[in-house]
């Protein structure tokens, strides 16, 4: 039996770090909007987040990498704004996007 | 090894060579972050080197390692080898980092995975705990098994030699 076709990766990868509230509040309006997305946890520690930097310039989460409009985007605030921008709108239920905070 | 008899490993209808190796979906932990990678993932990528080991910290585990590392088993085969245990992501970052490990490990905390393959360890002295008896399997592009080591004792360790043989065949 021939291997079965590795499933098609998300458009969207979100950095993300365990129990991190911005981050959740992130994950929480891509589930609202049914966006397919790829979560990579990173650590705790911001100074091992070099990942984290090279693809985005900050060690902050959430970050996330849209590979469909080419967009990488920090702060919970400004991700949640793009993406009901983008993908759907903020009347549907979904909360609005508070003053941006401090993220992780 | 030792001048007693070691500790037999009950017997175990394992997954063996010439099978279809069990699919399974886990988070795969590199030296920077983890995300959910299917064994399916890697083999679509080409032959695939599954160590299963005990929990990280346990001698066996570094020992694995250890001589993986300094084998250079990652550049020198043209396998993409990762490890498996129960251990969470952030034990495996600690492991990968303390041994200079340059292979990824995929985190199993309750031993499905091990389940699946017939490599379960159900370790005496930690009620509740069941871990990957250490194990290696050699897996193709087509996810079918070309070789299969499973530990028969408590502690084993890998034929090294033996594998490598089989890597330089790829």
């Amino acid at each position: 039996m021939p291997a079965e076709s590795a499933d098609e990766q998300p458009q969207i990868t979100l950095y993300r770090l365990q129990a991190c509230p911005y981050c959740e509040r992130v994950v929480r309006r891509l589930h609202e909007l049914d966006l397919d997305f790829q979560s990579r946890f990173v650590e705790p520690m911001h100074g091992d987040r070099d990942v984290v930097k090279r693809v985005a310039g900050v060690r902050a989460v959430p970050v996330i990498v849209d590979r469909k409009t080419g967009v990488t985007m920090a702060e919970s605030a400004n991700i949640v704004d793009y993406l009901d921008g983008t993908y759907g709108a903020a009347t549907d239920g979904g909360e609005p996007a508070a003053a941006t905070g401090g993220d992780a | 090894m030792v001048d007693f008899e070691v500790t037999d490993l009950p017997e175990t209808d394992h997954v063996d060579v010439g099978e279809q190796a069990p699919d399974f979906e886990r988070p795969l932990v590199n030296d920077e972050f983890w995300e959910d990678v299917a064994l399916s993932d890697l083999t679509a990528d080409g032959p695939v080197l599954l160590v299963f080991h005990p929990m990280d910290g346990a001698f066996p585990a570094t020992y694995v390692w250890n001589e993986i590392r300094d084998r250079e088993w990652r550049s020198e085969f043209d396998a993409r080898v990762v490890g498996c245990s129960i251990s969470s992501a952030y034990e495996h970052k600690d492991r990968i980092e303390d041994s200079a490990i340059d292979a990824s490990l995929f985190s199993d905390p309750a031993a499905d995975v091990a389940a699946a393959y017939g490599v379960e360890n159900d370790l005496d002295g930690m009620a509740g705990v069941t871990e990957h008896r250490p194990a290696v399997y050699l897996i193709d592009g087509e996810r079918v098994v070309q070789y299969a080591w499973v530990a028969e004792q408590w502690p084993d360790f890998p034929p090294y030699d033996e594998i490598e043989d089989e890597l330089a065949d790829l």
